[in-house]
């Protein structure tokens, strides 16, 4: 994939800086802080090492009324930005205005959904405004031309394995569901842009469930690129519309032999996911060529505050797992024989400080529960109020 | 009052007068002054931290420049790099390290990946104060910041000929104090005693080696380097800016917990502490300073040290507004709450410093009793 990506620009006074910037002298000067807390002083754009991005534009996807609004941002990373392979998402973090944000910054992932970029250039998100999701409605309501965001480097291993330079691969299929679109669309962009046709027997096909016409993002495009002669075929399926593998089967029938990219809601992987599982393999043996992007796994919410605590506590990194019982999750590991971290035991030295990547919890002081992603917590004053993942 | 068995006679002189409940009822306004204020949390903590940081780096810049300027200059840029250092060591990195910013999402001020401006890794500072010294509060034997295990503080610590020197240490002590501080992790006094072992230290060297070389490589070589000739007064400058850093470091936490009327405790009196007794411990082993707002600001809001031993991992900005509670509630209680001008303090502490290096010393803080007999004269003198 590496061939998509074009040679960092020639070298010149902006390129001589970085450099410099970079440079273990300027750390040896800035130390402790480090450079890019003081290049933020002068311009929130300069940075050395850290990731930022100004919004350059928004762009309304969808006018679905009785859905959740979706808009497609563009931004202007700093130069530190390396770039991106189609398919890989990046952490967004923003500073939310008001009571409800609290001057807290947020960080969530979202999908880049521009073809691949290269460093310092320009490339697009496009969110869905989730009820629940603070970033995600802040991002698509309230971010303007301007509006400066804390990034990431591009991850994820969900991409394009190759360019079209090197065509090993000439059938490509794409099955999503939902904001499971935007990875795909980066890889048909990216194909299309670096000259992918039709000719040559090389193939693409499409395939994409979406609640309603109206909550149809890339609509247009999509119609562009189902139009002309590129050798994508296009297949858009709305509302009760559900994945058959007989459907699959009638577009694609060797679909089990196709390199094939699934992005989308549990219900659609779960489906896909039986689908490329061969019966008559000894154990049912999942197709190879399917790759996979997961959501965040979905946890229960949490009993009313007060109510019977019922869910299970994973120690992700461990693997072990227990019933939340309302011990303090540092008692609960401990119980399983781990050994994290700890201190005062009273929530007062932070030693036990650890990531919670999804669940809700319970501050055994003070009763407040949080049901924030990747939030921190001192585990010795915090316990599962539900289903929670802990980064253990 | 008197139907509660559990309060031990000795327990109730050490605790003025009151009874479990009472302590217990302490805990409990105590926790809902922090609920209101984590409550309250929020843009506005967050734009005072960014303002301080934003303050503390362009004296640093500018301190750096004016080094440039001969003659002239040498002063102004001391003076720029000695405000800078002290925000940096206690407004920002004090605070920061305590998590009291972690709420912000910010990792440039998350208490695990902060880093300040002197010669101690904050990872050790953070095991050694965060932990051992606001958990264990003035228990002699437990708690290293008492006496530093330099200095004799408490006629609990059995009294030696070496104590004589007392007042050369802590003068020593503060002239060096980012040193003090960095060595203190090392334990020193419990490899001499035997109760630690040179080999427990082996894992802190590497880190402690990294800091000293970074932070000696930039205040001493490259900065001076960097103003060509004028190496000599730049490196004289930094090592003066330093120097006044240390001293104002050490002059306020040493007011923190050492003046007159600060109470110790012993290990036995703190064996089943709940909830209450550790508030009230933390009460009645702290001393704030009277003083203006700039005072606190370069305190890093040690100047309210009380609230900060009730509330160390909430913003230091809130002290002002909840010492005025604070007090309320130690007026309510009958409990002392130690407080006076900078100069009342310091005197109180040097008094200590050189009485202890004497034999003997009094064997307790005199109970107490009744808001009446909590006067600024007792607790001064």
């Amino acid at each position: 994939m590496s061939a998509l990506i074009s040679p960092p620009a020639p070298g010149g006074a902006g390129h001589l800086v970085g450099r410099l910037l970079r440079s273990r002298l300027a750390a040896a000067l800035a130390t402790p802080h480090g450079v890019d807390r003081y290049l933020e002083r002068f311009n929130p754009m300069w940075a050395a090492h850290e990731v930022r991005a100004r919004v350059v534009s928004v762009h309304r996807e969808t006018s679905g009324t009785d859905s959740a609004p979706v808009a497609t941002l563009t931004l202007q990373p700093t130069s530190t930005w390396r770039g991106h392979r189609a398919g890989q998402h990046v952490l967004v973090g923003v500073e939310l205005p008001g009571p409800e944000g609290r001057g807290k910054r947020h960080t969530r992932a979202f999908s880049i959904s521009s073809a691949a970029s290269a460093p310092g250039e320009q490339f697009t998100l496009t969110i869905r405004a989730h009820d629940e999701g603070q970033v995600s409605s802040y991002l698509v309501r309230e971010a303007q031309p301007g509006t400066l965001l804390h990034l990431s480097q591009a991850q994820g291993e969900f991409t394009l394995v190759e360019s079209p330079a090197t065509p090993t691969i000439s059938r490509l299929l794409f099955i999503t569901g939902g904001s499971g679109i935007t990875p795909a669309m980066s890889m048909v962009r990216t194909l299309l842009r670096d000259g992918y046709d039709g000719h040559a027997g090389r193939r693409v096909t499409f395939l994409h469930f979406a609640r309603s016409p109206e909550d149809q993002i890339f609509a247009h495009e999509l119609a562009e690129i189902a139009a002309a002669d590129n050798g994508v075929d296009v297949h858009l399926r709305y509302a009760d519309q559900l994945f058959s593998e007989f459907e699959l089967r009638r577009l694609v029938p060797d679909y089990r032999d196709t390199d094939t990219w699934l992005c989308g809601p549990a219900g659609l992987v779960e489906l896909v996911k039986d689908a490329y599982t061969d019966p008559e393999s000894s154990g049912g043996e999942l197709s190879p060529r399917l790759r996979m992007e997961f959501f965040k796994p979905a946890v229960a919410r949490a009993a009313a505050p007060g109510g019977e605590i019922e869910g299970e506590v994973s120690f992700t990194r461990s693997g072990a797992t227990t019933a939340a019982t309302g011990a303090s999750l540092l008692e609960q590991a401990e119980e399983l024989g781990l050994k994290p971290e700890f201190g005062c035991r009273m929530g007062i030295c932070f030693s036990c400080t650890r990531t919670k990547s999804a669940g809700t919890v319970r501050n055994v002081l003070t009763g407040e529960e949080s049901s924030l992603p990747d939030e921190e917590i001192r585990i010795c004053v915090t316990a599962a109020a539900g289903d929670c993942h802990i980064d253990l | 009052m008197s139907t509660d068995t559990l309060s031990t006679p000795v327990a109730d002189e050490k605790y003025h007068g009151l009874t479990a409940d009472q302590i217990e009822q302490l805990g409990a306004e105590l926790d809902a002054l922090r609920q209101r204020v984590l409550a309250d949390l929020g843009e506005a903590d967050a734009a005072y931290l960014r303002k301080v940081v934003t303050t503390q780096r362009k004296m640093e810049i500018a301190g750096r420049a004016l080094f440039y300027l001969p003659v002239i200059g040498w002063l102004p840029a001391v003076a720029c790099l000695s405000v800078s250092k002290i925000l940096d060591n206690m407004e920002i990195g004090h605070n920061v390290m305590h998590g009291q910013y972690d709420f912000l999402g910010d990792p440039a001020f998350n208490s695990r990946m902060f880093d300040w401006d002197t010669v101690c890794p904050g990872e050790q500072w953070k095991y050694s104060h965060n932990y051992i010294h606001h958990t264990f509060t003035n228990i002699v034997g437990k708690d290293r910041d008492v006496g530093y295990g330099i200095l004799r503080m408490d006629p609990e610590q059995k009294w030696h000929p070496y104590y004589l020197g007392n007042p050369l240490y802590a003068f020593l002590l503060m002239t060096f104090f980012e040193w003090g501080v960095a060595l203190h992790d090392l334990e020193v006094e419990n490899i001499v005693s035997g109760k630690r072992k040179m080999a427990d230290n082996k894992p802190l060297y590497p880190g402690l080696m990294r800091k000293i070389r970074r932070q000696a490589l930039k205040d001493y070589v490259l900065f001076p380097a960097l103003t060509g000739p004028l190496f000599p007064l730049t490196f004289a400058g930094n090592a003066v800016a330093n120097l006044v850093r240390n001293v104002w470091a050490f002059n306020i936490i040493f007011c923190g917990h050492f003046p007159a009327g600060v109470a110790s405790f012993s290990e036995e009196e703190t064996a089943n502490e709940t909830r209450g007794h550790w508030y009230l411990r933390q009460m009645l082993g702290s001393a704030n300073i009277k003083g203006s707002k700039l005072m606190h600001l370069m305190s890093g809001n040690l100047s309210h040290q009380i609230e900060h031993h009730l509330f160390p991992d909430l913003p230091a900005r809130r002290y002002p507004e909840m010492a005025v509670e604070v007090q309320e509630i130690c007026e309510r209680y009958g409990l002392p709450y130690n407080t006076g001008r900078l100069h009342q303090q310091l005197w109180s502490v040097f008094k200590k410093i050189c009485r202890y290096s004497l034999p003997g010393g009094d064997a307790k803080v005199a109970p107490v009793r009744g808001p009446e007999a909590v006067t600024e004269d007792s607790l001064a003198a």
